[in-house]
């Protein structure tokens, strides 16, 4: 004993192990078995945000006490209680094998998975596996799908909007939620929605879309002045009426279960209404607050939005576009009208999309960085 | 069944060049840009067009009368600001909006 000091039974809010052991931190830890693995190792890391990736210039052609303590180092500090799981990378010629590496990690009572590089075939195989070790199985059923049209034009209601809905319907098949927003799209267009709907739903949207008409009444405008935009005339759409018919078809045909306010979560799985303006980037940041983990953009004229943390899908409504803007689209639904594909084949396209997004897969807003973000504002700051 | 479009439901002019996307519609959509004076056959009906039709732009596939409403996709779209002829580009400036009219509402005291 010194100085007196007694326990107290002090406690700390940390992770428990397995093992019997306690964290502080609770990692994801990256480690090359080998320092070949290093860059592969830093580009899965850039893929998987979140995990630690760490890299070092040892692990092969070392012998005697110094491979010793370079294998005891590397699998004790992955064992290390702040880490909740490791990767290791290993290229597969090194000296200090991964495998064993792995088993030494694994025998500390720690969770390991183990990649090789020439077992893999290559750096992108293995980057690949690498970032699917990360995921687990979900069901569609958890998704939120949010749909938006943006830069509409005289097709987008006949192609892309179409393909969308049969894409959604799927959705909704599987158990999961689709959000169809623009309030203002949907004015001309709600009674066909209010007639897929329970009494209390139909009679919250035919409200929202009020609301709209009310705004446009107290500011004495024509809404068509702001919407249809100058680039939905020119793609042909001429009221706001026409927009908004074509606009709906991005919803499906199922039932209209709900009906929310701007950035709420739905409470209901099924197809939800969410009222947000046409105004492209405070429609896709409310549907993401609202939940979306998913989003899927119908364009015309091209719109090259994306979101910072949801993988947001782009559908050309005409070939001319998707090929002028390419490097912007994901799916090209003008394959419809130049009678390529047929909608369904489309729709499974878009759904097919949906399901490889949630597994990781990029559409090209994501991989360009597209980061907007924006608040529906109803009322002036004071 | 064709490989264009989802259904019988969108009836296509015979060359391809325009859909009807509901038969009773007022105005069909040019797939193409279409010149004044091409014929745009949709079964037993010719159609002449007085206009060009831009691509994704409608035309008037029967006479609509002054202030009468429009349809496409068997909806109401809109009033004809002007009367329309058959073959008549169907747009702006001669079609209002109903739906969203602040501009008409009466101005309170």
């Amino acid at each position: 004993m010194s100085n007196g000091a007694t326990a107290s039974g002090a406690t700390f809010k940390g992770y428990r192990r397995a093992n019997g052991t306690f964290g502080v931190r609770n990692h994801v830890l990256l480690l090359p078995s080998v320092m070949c693995a290093n860059h592969v190792v830093d580009l899965i890391g850039r893929k998987v945000p979140g995990v630690v990736t760490v890299t070092h210039p040892t692990g092969c052609a070392q012998v005697g006490a110094d491979f010793e303590q370079t294998k005891r180092t590397m699998a004790g500090f992955a064992a290390n209680p702040n880490v909740g799981a490791v990767l290791v990378v290993g290229l597969g010629c090194e000296t200090n094998e991964s495998k064993a590496l792995a088993d030494e990690i694994r025998a500390r009572g720690q969770r390991v998975e183990v990649i090789g590089i020439q077992e893999s075939g290559g750096t992108s195989e293995t980057i690949a596996r690498g970032v699917a070790l990360a995921r687990t199985d979900c069901p569609v059923s958890a998704l939120i799908v949010g749909t938006e049209c943006g830069g509409s034009d005289g097709f987008s209601g006949i192609t892309a909007n179409p393909a969308l809905g049969f894409a959604s319907d799927r959705v909704v098949a599987e158990g999961g939620t689709v959000i169809l927003a623009e309030l203002p799209e949907l004015v001309g267009a709600e009674h066909l929605l209010a007639a897929r709907a329970s009494e209390p739903v139909a009679a919250k949207l035919y409200e929202l879309i009020e609301r709209v008409e009310a705004r446009a009444r107290a500011m004495h405008v024509d809404i068509r002045y702001g919407n249809p935009t100058q680039g939905n005339m020119a793609g042909g759409l001429t009221t706001i009426e026409e927009k908004s018919l074509g606009a709906a078809y991005k919803g499906g045909s199922t039932e209209l279960r709900e009906v929310l306010e701007y950035a709420e979560r739905p409470a209901e799985r099924g197809l939800v209404v969410m009222d947000t303006p046409g105004q492209d980037i405070e429609q896709l940041t409310g549907m993401v607050a609202g939940g979306a983990q998913v989003v899927v953009f119908t364009t015309g004229r091209g719109t090259p939005t994306g979101c910072p943390i949801a993988p947001v899908i782009k559908v050309a409504t005409n070939t001319a576009m998707f090929e002028r803007m390419r490097e912007n689209m994901d799916v090209n639904a003008g394959a419809i009208l130049d009678g390529t594909r047929t909608l369904e084949q489309v729709g499974d396209e878009i759904f097919g999309w949906i399901v490889e997004a949630a597994n990781g897969r990029e559409p090209a807003a994501e991989t360009l960085g597209f980061h907007d973000f924006a608040i529906n504002r109803i009322g002036p700051s004071f | 069944m064709t490989g264009r479009f989802l259904a019988s439901h969108m009836p296509l002019s015979d060359d391809g060049a325009a859909l009807r996307l509901k038969d009773n519609d007022d105005v069909a959509v040019a797939l193409r840009p279409l010149a004044p004076g091409e014929e745009v056959r949709f079964g037993a009906q010719s159609i002449a067009l007085c206009d060009a039709i831009p691509s994704g732009h409608k035309f008037a596939t029967r006479p609509i009368a002054a202030g009468a409403l429009i349809h496409k996709y068997g909806q109401m779209i809109g009033r004809a600001s002007s009367a329309i002829a058959t073959g008549q580009h169907v747009h702006v400036h001669n079609v209002e909006g109903v739906r969203g009219r602040g501009d008409l509402a009466e101005t309170s005291a």
